[in-house]
């Protein structure tokens, strides 16, 4: 039942992150992997407020949710090919800055909606 | 800071406008793209799930199962970017399935994230830093070795075929 879940979740998240990448390229006509990040600081802050409800959230919910959703939402590969990329063109700026801004924002929107969740519980 | 050039190869594994061909992707196939993508990513993170129960994480422990996943997934975008843009023309399918689908399904941000936030306390931050550090340097020497091991054997070999050389770029 876990595996079906998971299954599900991630095949709404892996569209949803190729969909929000699209729109978010489509209206800034840059190099820099704006849609990337957008979805995984989205995943982020999701699965941050998903492990602050803790043990009030059922297991099931977690799975289809965080396992399956967030964690097909979120991606590592397209984020180290994307900075790689950028550092064969020469665009050492915008590889050093998606590396930093990933994380950082990533980390700040977890730890974020962790804690505003915990709050309100 | 480079000038925005216009590129022949994507910057973005998942979807590159700048591409054509991936600015077309959607016109008259959304339908196989995205059930490809899907399909992919359930799979993916199925094989996510199993690496996790198979590498289990001790509370406060280094979370190797997410640690391991990624750094796999990130060797083999790295192989099959090469393979997808220098070697075959791909069927039109096999970036959304295995790129999009079942390498971004496999690895994860999110977790990596907030297994990081729940290691930061007192007697886990240097284990916290550790696993952020070396999760990111790990996956940029197995991006890196993807991609550049996958060029060196697709070059012995159409030297051994006495195949026109690599110059021309198959895909615009």
């Amino acid at each position: 039942m876990t595996a079906v879940l998971i299954f599900v979740g991630a095949a709404i998240g892996a569209p949803l992150r190729y969909l929000t990448d699209r729109a978010v390229q489509s209206r800034h006509e840059s190099l820099f992997p704006w849609g990337t990040i957008t979805v995984n600081v989205a995943g982020c802050l999701v699965l941050g407020a998903l492990t602050g409800a803790g043990t009030a959230l059922p297991g099931p919910v977690l799975a289809l949710a965080g396992t399956g959703f967030c964690g097909a939402l979120t991606t590592y590969s397209t984020f180290s090919y994307e900075t790689l990329r950028l550092a064969e063109q020469k665009a050492y700026f915008y590889a050093a800055m998606n590396v930093l801004l990933s994380i950082v924002a990533g980390l700040g929107a977890a730890f974020l909606a962790y804690a505003a969740t915990r709050a309100l519980m | 800071m480079s000038g925005e050039v216009s590129l022949g190869e994507p910057i973005d594994a998942d979807v590159d406008l700048k591409v054509e061909a991936q600015r077309r992707e959607l016109v008259r196939h959304h339908g196989p793209v995205l059930t490809a993508i899907a399909l992919g990513g359930g799979l993916g993170a199925l094989a996510r799930y199993g690496m996790a129960l198979m590498v289990p994480t001790a509370p406060g422990g280094f979370p190797w199962a997410t640690f391991f996943t990624n750094i796999l997934g990130c060797l083999l975008i790295g192989v099959l970017m090469v393979l997808i843009s220098e070697v075959w023309s791909a069927h039109r399918l096999v970036r959304p399935f295995l790129g999009v689908g079942v390498l971004g399904g496999f690895t994860t941000f999110s977790t990596y994230a907030v297994e990081i936030r729940g290691l930061l306390q007192p007697g886990t931050a240097g284990l916290a830093f550790a696993y952020l550090a070396g999760t990111l340097a790990g996956a940029m020497l197995a991006v890196f070795a993807g991609v550049a091991a996958t060029k060196t054997l697709c070059r012995l070999g159409t030297t051994r075929q006495e195949a026109p050389a690599l110059a021309g770029k198959p895909k615009a």
